[in-house]
């Protein structure tokens, strides 16, 4: 590459005295650490390791967390290389493997509950786990069973914020899409549409408190 | 014994296979060195920089077995950059050229070549075993090679290897005239494989003991495989996803039943809980279960299977098995010597589901405990005290807290005491990894009392200087330490410098070591290769008052052979 600028390398070089580091200057320092410091862990995160509550960090610093109410992404827990001491294929089993948990609301209910799609294979599996979670009614099958007699309708909202019947779509495009369960009271779904959910001011509440 | 004929010598000899106990035969005298080299045929190279394969094999003329280990064990977490080495092409090459009878090659973390398996296949004729573990840099081309061209494989054992899965019906290559498989395990590979192939494979080799399978061999194919490999001991699934009223379940199911030699099993990549009962008729002759992987089974369903597993050994797991979970393996398998517990949520330091109550669960219902591998929310002093009493026989003891300076929850004290009971009451203890918030205390107590240790891996961990001092000092046994992020300089590095003769190797990463003194420690020492990887130019060669810079990675290595040629750029030998 053919450099234009006349006194190039000198730019080069001044740019790193220049350059923005922490601590006094004239102090010769290499990756913006401070030398003669002793190095600690909380010192090697940018974000706070402790959960989205903020609690204190174990060691008895409060860290300093940069954006305190954002959720922490994937990319930012893995700050710290090579920890924990885990061979690359079985960080990468994890993340594929994994758990999807999501919420499911229940009309009337007072709580939420959370299940593991991953636990599932089939969507007759799925119901037969929420019947025993919400064991005090029936919900409909989708596949088997007519409108009338039960009391429910499995719903769910999927990625582009629709609510949908559960039972479209085959069991794995489901379960990449599903992002949170409704149980719908029969009679509000009986026009068999996707509608928004009800204002609740119970659930909402519920929502807030786990969230 | 001046009168001893030579070949009685080599007639005894043979009954030492020992690398170690050659080692110290080849000492005792000219005649028994000349005797021993030419009849050692296995050859264990725990550095492959350490020689060079001319050297070997003029000193080992007859090799037949060969293992090499190439980077860092750090490499395994991704603190070696790509390209910084152990590449075993040139040891194949010579090889070729003058050990035509070598029979089997091991290794550990190296660069292979898909040229190199290409190779290797044409040049042994009596080639039987290939064994891969932790290795990079080849493709299912490499391993179709290999399966056509060696007429007496026995053996072909990858494990954790990076490979480029080309899709290309590498399997298939195995020519009908193969039916010499003793083990086959290819579950590392990510790629579809041809399922009649296996099948037809897995008929024709009566002998084989060991098979696991990929991801992509579904539930359907394991019915067949039972019933074509019948002297299967090691299973390792694919898929474990079906649907558990089908007759294809039903039917595997019976095919477990009839399994009696089935002793080791793992894999599960993809599972579906329903699917386990499947499992359950082999669980009583099980000595070897590793689910690790399995992270599709969730705690109950996991120790509803270990229930049935009396005579466990060997168990590898996930953290979801939890406290409780661990109490239930305690009162089960009261045989188990060897116990994994990987985390399955590694990027969140508050998920894990094991803390010290399962540990201790474990160790009193496990008297045979010797090697351990633990992650963990959380550890104590008095668990680890109550550890040590109840398990005096740890070889390999390796605890690993996600939040890697937490101390000791219920005191807030560190965890000096209680990994100072772990190194006071395990006498035979060979590879310690120790965290939590730790100071020096804890590497006094490893220098006056880890007599028989090994290897000791630390991260984030003591005060000063004298905390490392106390190590080199004490374990006179110790061959590799590795270090990352701890407050560690130039003067604990070059207290004892004929220390690091006497070991294979020091890693020293994020400590704090200057140039200077890792320049030092190059000159006075010239049996070692003194290497700092510096990464993205942070360190500058050119300066001459440079020496002040810290070193990010210092990686030293005793070699009889001086720098190697083949360092990248950004590695510098001092």
């Amino acid at each position: 590459m053919v450099n234009h600028f006349p006194g190039f390398e000198t730019f080069a070089m001044d740019f790193k005295e220049t350059e923005l580091t922490l601590g006094p200057p004239g102090e010769f320092r290499v990756s913006g650490r401070k030398s003669g410091k002793k190095r600690g862990f909380p010192e090697m995160l940018d974000l706070n390791l402790s959960g989205p509550n903020g609690r204190r960090n174990d060691s008895g610093a409060q860290l300093e967390q940069e954006a305190s109410s954002s959720p922490k992404s994937p990319a930012a827990k893995e700050q710290l290389v090579g920890w924990p001491p885990l061979r690359a294929s079985r960080k990468n089993a994890m993340r594929s493997g994994g758990s999807n948990y999501v919420k499911v609301a229940v009309d009337g209910a007072p709580y939420l509950r959370k299940v593991d799609l991953q636990m599932y294979i089939s969507y007759e599996q799925l119901l037969k786990a929420l019947e025993d979670m919400f064991c005090y009614f029936t919900i409909r099958n989708y596949f088997m069973e007519p409108m009338n007699g039960y009391e429910y309708v499995p719903t769910y909202e999927d990625k582009d914020g629709d609510w949908m019947m559960v039972g479209d779509v085959p069991w794995k495009i489901f379960v990449e899409s599903c992002k949170r369960i409704r149980l719908m009271k029969g009679s509000e779904a009986a026009g068999l549409e996707p509608r928004t959910p009800p204002q609740n001011a119970v659930m909402e509440a519920a929502e807030e408190d786990s969230g | 014994m001046n009168f001893c004929p030579e070949e009685v010598l080599e007639h005894i000899f043979e009954f030492v296979t020992s690398h170690k106990d050659r080692n110290s035969m080849s000492l005792v005298c000219k005649t028994w060195y000349q005797v021993e080299r030419e009849s050692r045929y296995g050859v264990f190279i725990g550095n492959c920089y350490a020689i060079n394969p001319v050297r070997l094999i003029k000193r080992f003329p007859r090799v037949r077995s060969l293992t090499l280990k190439g980077k860092p064990h750090f490499a395994d977490f991704n603190l070696v950059p790509h390209g910084w080495g152990g590449f075993v092409d040139p040891w194949i090459k010579a090889l070729a050229k003058a050990c035509p009878g070598l029979e089997e090659l091991r290794l550990k973390r190296m660069v292979v070549s898909d040229e190199s398996l290409d190779l290797l296949s044409r040049s042994f004729v009596n080639f039987r075993s290939l064994v891969l573990v932790s290795c990079e840099g080849f493709s299912t081309d490499g391993l179709a090679a290999v399966a056509a061209n060696c007429r007496n494989l026995q053996e072909l054992d990858l494990q954790e290897n990076d490979v480029d899965d080309r899709r290309g019906h590498w399997l298939s290559c195995f020519p009908e005239s193969c039916t010499s498989l003793v083990s086959l395990n290819f579950a590392c590979l990510k790629g579809e494989i041809n399922l009649s192939a296996l099948e037809r494979l897995v008929a024709r080799n009566p002998n084989l003991r060991s098979l696991r399978v990929n991801r992509a061999v579904p539930f359907e194919m394991l019915q067949k495989i039972l019933i074509k490999a019948p002297k299967l001991t090691d299973l390792g699934t694919g898929s474990f996803v079906h649907d558990s009223d089908s007759e294809t379940y039903h039917t595997l199911k019976s095919a477990m039943t009839n399994c009696k030699s089935i002793s080791s099993l793992s894999g599960f990549l993809d599972v579906a809980s329903c699917c386990l009962p499947a499992v359950y008729p082999l669980c009583a002759n099980l000595i070897s279960l590793n689910l690790s992987y399995a992270s599709g089974i969730n705690g109950n369903e996991l120790v509803k299977l270990i229930g049935h597993c009396k005579k466990l050994q060997h168990l590898w797991i996930l953290d979801c098995i939890g406290d409780d979970g661990l109490r239930v393996v305690a009162d089960t398998c009261n045989e188990l010597e060897e116990l994994r517990v990987f985390p399955s949520d590694p990027f969140g330091p508050g998920n894990a589901a094991v803390t010290e109550q399962g540990l201790v669960a474990i160790c009193s219902g496990c008297p045979k405990l010797h090697s351990l591998l633990y992650f963990c929310q959380q550890m104590t002093n008095a668990a680890l005290i109550t550890v040590a009493k109840n398990c005096p026989n740890f070889i390999r003891f390796r605890l690993c807290i996600l939040d890697p300076v937490r101390p000791d929850p219920i005191t807030m004290q560190p965890l000096d005491e209680g990994f100072g009971a772990i190194v006071q009451s395990c006498k035979r203890l060979k590879r310690l990894s120790i965290s939590g918030r730790l100071t020096d205390s804890v590497f006094f107590y490893i220098g006056t009392y880890a007599e028989q240790l090994e290897m000791l891996s630390v991260a984030f961990a003591g005060d000063s200087d004298n905390a490392m001092l106390y190590v080199l000092n004490g374990c006179k046994k110790l061959r590799k330490l590795e270090i990352r992020d701890c407050p560690f300089g130039n003067m604990a590095l070059l207290k004892d410098v004929g220390k690091y003769e006497t070991m294979r190797s020091l890693w020293m990463s994020s400590c704090e070591l200057t140039l200077g003194g890792c320049k030092t420690l190059a000159r006075k020492m010239p049996m070692l290769n003194v290497e700092i990887i510096n990464e993205n130019d942070q360190v500058e060669i050119i300066p001459d008052n440079n020496d002040r810079q810290k070193v990010e990675k210092m990686y030293l290595y005793r070699t009889l052979v001086g720098p190697r040629p083949d360092a990248p750029d950004f590695v510098w030998t001092l």
